[in-house]
């Protein structure tokens, strides 16, 4: 079965648990004890209707506090395809939780309240799924209950938006609008018998329609190596097996392929799956190389076909999105860590810091604060071998891990 | 094991590798484990979400073995079926397979035993495994919890750092970001690694029906000597749990949806005797996987206080 992940985010009246819930409750996902929790919950909290955010926020200071703090997951599928939801806050003090949700995430919700239309968290919303690059964008106009269904409300919101959309670098993004109520349930899964007007998808729809290249661009094959195999058994003895997870394409037995950062050549001679071998293996695939000579391989390698090769290079430019509560100070050093290579790194420069509503960039800032995205220059020890994130979305990102403390402090988007 | 070539059966058809993503994340996971850490160890509890991280990593490693040992926190308490079957596979695989006991930790005086009706050797585990990581100084230790289980398990990271006491700093989690995991820890801290976090209950039982894999008899409808407590079904056949003069027991057709301590897993009504039934079963099913598991009603946040004590 088919997997899409989705990003959501939104604030705390925006109604998005509520969303999510409804989701969950039109497509039978949620169990019997899990609905009576949440109807006992509800009551005991004085509500006269279903509060489906119970059903999503899973920590006690969330439950108190009424919000979401952490990035959730939640699940549900229908026949055709299996969904993970990652819900996160809309806060700006959240901005590395929406960053978190939005990297393994293939489309996006954003809610927009009808009564109140694009506001400064919408901005920074889309912003980010523009950063990321997520391919397929959902504004769900929602609390049109609110607004007596009024298409006036729905279209404003579509106009307002068209204004971001028109500062957007990233033209190939798909964008729907659907007018929606969490609440009642309308166009969420089930058609609205409230706005005659709209002709378009329900939400659900639209997601269950979606395909793999609606929510992936087309890239070139990276195969970074994970771990080299030698079984050391008899009937293995000469195996050498190099085993990663595939991106961006197809590798095939008989592609002439180059090893990078060593830049040796060789051929591709069989593809391993388990106990099985194949002639290909597609994106996204975890299998196991052999090749036709002996070579020299380690883990954080990366095998690509000879005619595509990626940049390898000690520098990198790139955009920041910083997550630790100490500041980003230009000459830190820091790991970089890009899939299976890692290699100390020093930020050279920090060029400027990029507003998340699209009014540009301030480049007097010569530090990166919690939640503050920017542009800098980072000087590697090693040479690594990566593409333009808007070119390949694996091979072009990274994450800054302190050399002191171990934590993930940042994430990269290489330009 | 035998390689198929399975481009000469078909004929010179071109085959490709389809791709699973919950699979292809999974076995990722695990190569990152076994590279990231010095001693990874595969926490093996003997249930389905546990047998399923065996297969996950066989494949892998193949045609290499599994590069790090089993260990089995036993509570005494198990379903003897449950035993003969980890002894068999382990056998199978070749792999090592270490043993701890809930008894011990008792005989130690770490833990003392619960009491009365509703006593249960599920909480004292976590003492067990936390001594048992740092006897034989394990960084890193991979479970089989999946985020759909329970609402602070959804909040859980793939890789999850542990401080020296093996507690779970739930409000200070480190951001993971596509597939970077970042595995870097400092000398007593420890990761809890979970490569199926983003499969669902139905999704686990849909890779057994595909991959045959084998499972303890218990998941499948049988008879059993039973009894009803608010509103959940026990089992009767052992001494472990403490059933009042009251509660009447009977044979019933029944089966377990998780396998943990006998003192805490409720069975359900069911006559799936094959996995073709269990998993219709699941998807028409209304009641949770852990609606069945009685150390979750204890309270709202349950699991998250366990948790951040070490629990798995």
């Amino acid at each position: 079965m088919q997997v899409l992940k989705i990003a959501t985010a939104g604030s705390v009246d925006d109604g998005k648990s509520t969303l999510i819930g409804r989701l969950l409750y039109d497509t039978q996902s949620l169990t019997t004890d899990k609905l009576q929790a949440i109807e006992a919950k509800s009551k005991a909290n004085g509500f006269d209707y279903l509060d489906f955010s119970l059903a999503t926020d899973g920590l006690v200071a969330e439950r108190e506090q009424g919000i979401t703090i952490d990035v959730a997951h939640i699940y549900f599928s229908t026949g055709k395809k299996s969904y993970i939801i990652a819900d996160t806050p809309g806060h700006v003090e959240y901005t590395r939780n929406m960053v978190t949700g939005a990297s393994t995430s293939q489309a996006s919700i954003i809610l927009v309240d009808a009564r109140k239309g694009v506001v400064e968290q919408t901005y920074r919303h889309f912003f980010i799924n523009n950063l990321l690059r997520v391919k397929d964008v959902i504004v769900a106009v929602n609390k049109m209950d609110l607004v007596d269904y009024a298409k006036d409300n729905f279209e404003k919101v579509k106009a307002d938006f068209q204004n971001l959309i028109d500062k957007s670098d990233y033209q190939d993004q798909h964008i729907t609008f659907i007018p929606v109520s969490a609440l009642n349930g309308d166009n969420v899964v089930e058609n609205s018998n409230n706005m005659s007007w709209y002709k378009g998808q329900t939400l659900l729809d639209h997601l269950e329609a979606l395909d793999a290249q609606d929510v992936y661009e087309k890239a070139q094959a990276r195969f970074p190596v994970q771990t080299v195999i030698r079984p050391k058994k008899d009937e293995y003895h000469d195996f050498r097996g190099y085993a990663g997870k595939l991106y961006g394409g197809e590798l095939s037995v008989g592609d002439q392929v180059t090893i990078l950062p060593s830049m040796t050549s060789s051929t591709i001679k069989e593809i391993f799956f388990f106990d099985q071998k194949f002639d290909a293996a597609g994106r996204g695939s975890s299998c196991t190389i052999t090749l036709t000579d002996e070579v020299n391989i380690s883990r954080g390698d990366m095998i690509v076909k000879s005619n595509e090769i990626p940049k390898v290079d000690k520098q990198l430019t790139a955009t920041v999105c910083w997550m630790d509560n100490k500041n980003l100070n230009p000459g830190t050093k820091y790991f970089i860590q890009s899939g299976s290579t890692r290699v100390l790194a020093k930020v050279n420069e920090i060029f400027s810091s990029v507003a998340t509503d699209f009014t540009g960039e301030d480049t007097s800032k010569n530090s990166l604060a919690l939640n503050e995205i920017g542009k800098v220059q980072i000087q590697l020890s090693k040479p690594l071998a990566f593409d333009e994130y808007s070119n390949n979305k694996a091979s072009g990102s990274f994450i800054l891990i302190d050399s002191q403390t171990n934590t993930t402090s940042g994430v990269g988007f290489i330009a | 094991m035998e390689v198929i070539e399975k481009t000469e059966i078909k004929n010179k058809e071109r085959q490709i590798l389809e791709v699973n993503a919950l699979e292809s994340e999974a076995i990722y996971i695990f190569r990152e484990v076994a590279s990231q850490f010095e001693r990874p160890v595969l926490l093996f509890s003997g249930g389905k979400d546990s047998i399923t991280l065996v297969r996950l990593a066989q494949k892998a490693f193949f045609p290499a073995k599994i590069p790090f040992p089993l260990l089995h926190i036993d509570t005494g308490h198990n379903f003897p079926e449950t035993i003969a079957f980890r002894d068999k596979l382990v056998k199978e695989l070749g792999v090592e397979l270490i043993v701890r006991k809930v008894q011990d930790s008792i005989d130690q005086g770490k833990v003392i035993e619960e009491k009365g009706k509703y006593a249960s050797r599920n909480g004292l585990q976590t003492t067990t495994l936390l001594d048992a990581l740092e006897e034989f100084k394990f960084d890193a230790a991979i479970g089989g919890a999946r985020r759909d289980e329970e609402k602070a398990r959804a909040k859980e990271r793939i890789f999850s750092v542990r401080d020296d006491f093996g507690q779970w700093d739930e409000k200070n989690q480190r951001p993971e970001l596509f597939d970077h995991l970042n595995g870097k820890i400092e000398l007593g801290q420890n990761v809890r690694v979970f490569p199926i976090s983003n499969w669902t209950e139905l999704d686990v039982w849909n890779y057994i029906k595909k991959e045959q894999i084998e499972i303890p008899s218990i998941y499948f409808a049988h008879k059993r000597k039973t009894f009803f407590r608010d509103g959940m079904i026990w089992s009767a056949e052992d001494s472990v749990v403490h059933r009042e003069d009251d509660e009447i027991v009977e044979e019933r057709m029944v089966r377990f949806r998780t396998v943990g301590d006998m003192s805490c897993t409720a069975a359900v009504l069911s006559d799936a005797t094959t996995i073709e039934k269990v998993v219709q079963e699941i998807r028409n099913s209304k009641i949770s996987e852990r609606g069945a598991r009685i150390d979750d009603k204890r309270s709202e946040a349950a699991m998250e206080k366990r948790k951040q004590q070490g629990y798995f």
